[in-house]
C-alpha cells in the first residue's frame, strides 16, 4: 500500500503530453486543468455534475471533470477541448459543425458539448436526433434550446473530415 | 468548491484497503468511482479524515456467469452495466436500469458497489436490486458474508456495510423468461427519479419482486404489490397497493400523496409492460 499522504505525485497524460505533477490529494481534475496547466477551454459551471461544461475525456471516456480528483486521473490519458484543433490549424469537424450550423451562442457550454460528442462519435459514428439527445443529457445549455447543437452534430456526422469534405 | 483536507491512501488491493479501514475507522471512506461521495465532500456534508482509494482494483470489475446467477464485481461501472451483453441476454432489467441512471459522464465513473452501498432512496440501482433479489457480497476482517438486498438498505444514506467493511459483488439471478419493466418519472432528461419502479415477473421460473425509487428515505420493496403480483392479480390491481407500507417523501419536487399517485401509476404501467412479451424500459 502507498504511504498515507495529502499532497500526492501524479503522471497524467495531457492532450498528448505526459505531465508530471505535484497535487494535493483534494485537488479536483478540472482545477489542475485550468490553474495548474492553463488549459482554460474547460470550464467550470455548475461545479455539482449537472451541466457538464467541465466535461473532459477520461480514458476517452467523457467525464465531468469537477467530480473526478487528479489522483484518480493518475496514470490515465486527458483529452480537453485544447486537443481538438491546432490554434492556427483547421477546425475540429465536430467544431466546424457548430460553426456552420450555429450551435452555441456564449459559449460557455460549447467545450463540454464537443467533448461529449466526440465521446458519442466514438461509441456510434451515425448517431440519429434522439442518440444525439440522449447522448448529450448530461450537457445543459441555456441558449441555443439545443437544436442547432443537434444539427451542429449532424454536420459533424455528415462531414468526417470537416470543411475537406465535398459538400 | 473543494472537499475538505483528507489524507490519501490507494489500496492496491482488497486485503490493503479493509487493512486501512480497520486501521482508521471511522474516519475513513472508500473511494470508487467518487460520483456519490465526491459531491458530499465537496458541500462539507461529509468530511472523511482518510479516503482509501480502491478504484484501481480492476479484480473487482466483471460480470460473468455462474450457473444460474450472474455474478458482478462491485467496481464494475454503470456504463459497463448498460452494455453488458451478458446482463442483456440474463438480467435485461438491471442493463436497463443502468441506462436510467444519470447521464453518460456520471455512468462512466459511477460503480455499481458504490451506488448499493451508498444507499440513497433517490438512486434507480437499488430498486433493481431489491426487485430481483441480488445478494451482496460483504468483506470485512471477519471474513466473507453475504447480505441480501432486502436486508441491506438500513436507513437514510445507510447500509449493512459496517465501518471496516466493504461489498466486493453482487450477486443476481438469471431471469429466464422473467417479464420486467423499469420505469422512471422525472421532469428533466438527467434528474433523479420523483419516482421510480423497477419490477421483474418471474412466473415460477425466475425471480418475481418490485423495488421503489424515492418512496422512502432509503431503497424499499413494495411489499403488499409483490404479493398481489405473486398471486397473479392484474396490473391495476397490483399498481392500487403499490404505495402500501411506503414513506414517500415530501420535497420542493413532489408531495408524499402525489408521489404516492405516481407509484400506483407506474406500478400498474410496469406491470403490465411486464405483462406484454419483449418489454423494454421508458
Amino acid at each position: 500500500m502507498s504511504a498515507t499522504t495529502s499532497t500526492v505525485a501524479v503522471t497524467i497524460e495531457v492532450n498528448g503530453k505526459a505531465r508530471r505533477l505535484e497535487v494535493e490529494a483534494r485537488t479536483l481534475l478540472v482545477h489542475l486543468v485550468r490553474e495548474q496547466l492553463g488549459l482554460t477551454g474547460t470550464h467550470v459551471g455548475c461545479d455539482t455534475s449537472n451541466c457538464g461544461a467541465c466535461t473532459v475525456l477520461l480514458d476517452s471516456l467523457a467525464v465531468k471533470s469537477c467530480t473526478v480528483l487528479a489522483v484518480q486521473a493518475d496514470g490515465s490519458t486527458v483529452e480537453t477541448v485544447e486537443s481538438l484543433a491546432p490554434p492556427e490549424g483547421p477546425l475540429h469537424p465536430i467544431q466546424e459543425g457548430f460553426r456552420q450550423e450555429h450551435g452555441l451562442q456564449c459559449g460557455y457550454c460549447t467545450p463540454g458539448m464537443l467533448m461529449a460528442t466526440k465521446s458519442l462519435l466514438a461509441d456510434n459514428a451515425d448517431p440519429d436526433e434522439d442518440e444525439i439527445r440522449e447522448a448529450l443529457e448530461g450537457n445543459l445549455c441555456r441558449c441555443t434550446g439545443y437544436e442547432m447543437i443537434v444539427r451542429s452534430i449532424r454536420w459533424a456526422v455528415e462531414h468526417p473530415n470537416g470543411l475537406e469534405d465535398p459538400s | 468548491m473543494i472537499p475538505a483536507s483528507f489524507d490519501y491512501v490507494r489500496a492496491d488491493s482488497v486485503e490493503a484497503a479493509l487493512a486501512a479501514l480497520a486501521e482508521h475507522g471511522d474516519e475513513a471512506k472508500l473511494l470508487a468511482g467518487g460520483h456519490s461521495l465526491l459531491p458530499l465532500m465537496k458541500l462539507r456534508l461529509a468530511r472523511p479524515e482518510v479516503l482509501v482509494d480502491i478504484g484501481r482494483l480492476d479484480e473487482l470489475r466483471y460480470v460473468r456467469e455462474d450457473g444460474e446467477r450472474i455474478r458482478i464485481g462491485a467496481l464494475t461501472t454503470i456504463r459497463q452495466l448498460e452494455f453488458d451483453e451478458t446482463l442483456a441476454t440474463h438480467v435485461p432489467l438491471l442493463a436497463a436500469t443502468a441506462h436510467e441512471v444519470g447521464d453518460p459522464q456520471v455512468r462512466a465513473r459511477g460503480t455499481i458497489g458504490g451506488s448499493l452501498s451508498h444507499g440513497d432512496g433517490a438512486s434507480d440501482l437499488p430498486a433493481a436490486a431489491l426487485a430481483l433479489g441480488a445478494t451482496l457480497v460483504v468483506q470485512g476482517p471477519a471474513g466473507t458474508r453475504e447480505v441480501a438486498a432486502a436486508d441491506f438498505f438500513l436507513g437514510f444514506l445507510e447500509s449493512a456495510v459496517g465501518p471496516d467493511e466493504m461489498v466486493t459483488e453482487v450477486v443476481v439471478p438469471k431471469c429466464g423468461s422473467a417479464g420486467w419493466s423499469f420505469q422512471k418519472f422525472n421532469r428533466r432528461a438527467q434528474d433523479w427519479a420523483i419516482v421510480g419502479v423497477a419490477l421483474v415477473h418471474g412466473n415460477g421460473t425466475g425471480p418475481t419482486g418490485i423495488g421503489l425509487v424515492n418512496m422512502a428515505g432509503h431503497p424499499i420493496r413494495a411489499r403488499a404489490a409483490e404479493a398481489a403480483l405473486a398471486q397473479g392479480a392484474s396490473p391495476a390491481e397490483v399498481g392500487a397497493v403499490a404505495a402500501e407500507g411506503t414513506e414517500a417523501p415530501n420535497d420542493l419536487h413532489a408531495s408524499a400523496e402525489y408521489r404516492r399517485h405516481l407509484a400506483r401509476v407506474l406500478v400498474d404501467r410496469a406491470a403490465a409492460q411486464a405483462a406484454q412479451a419483449g418489454p423494454s424500459s421508458s
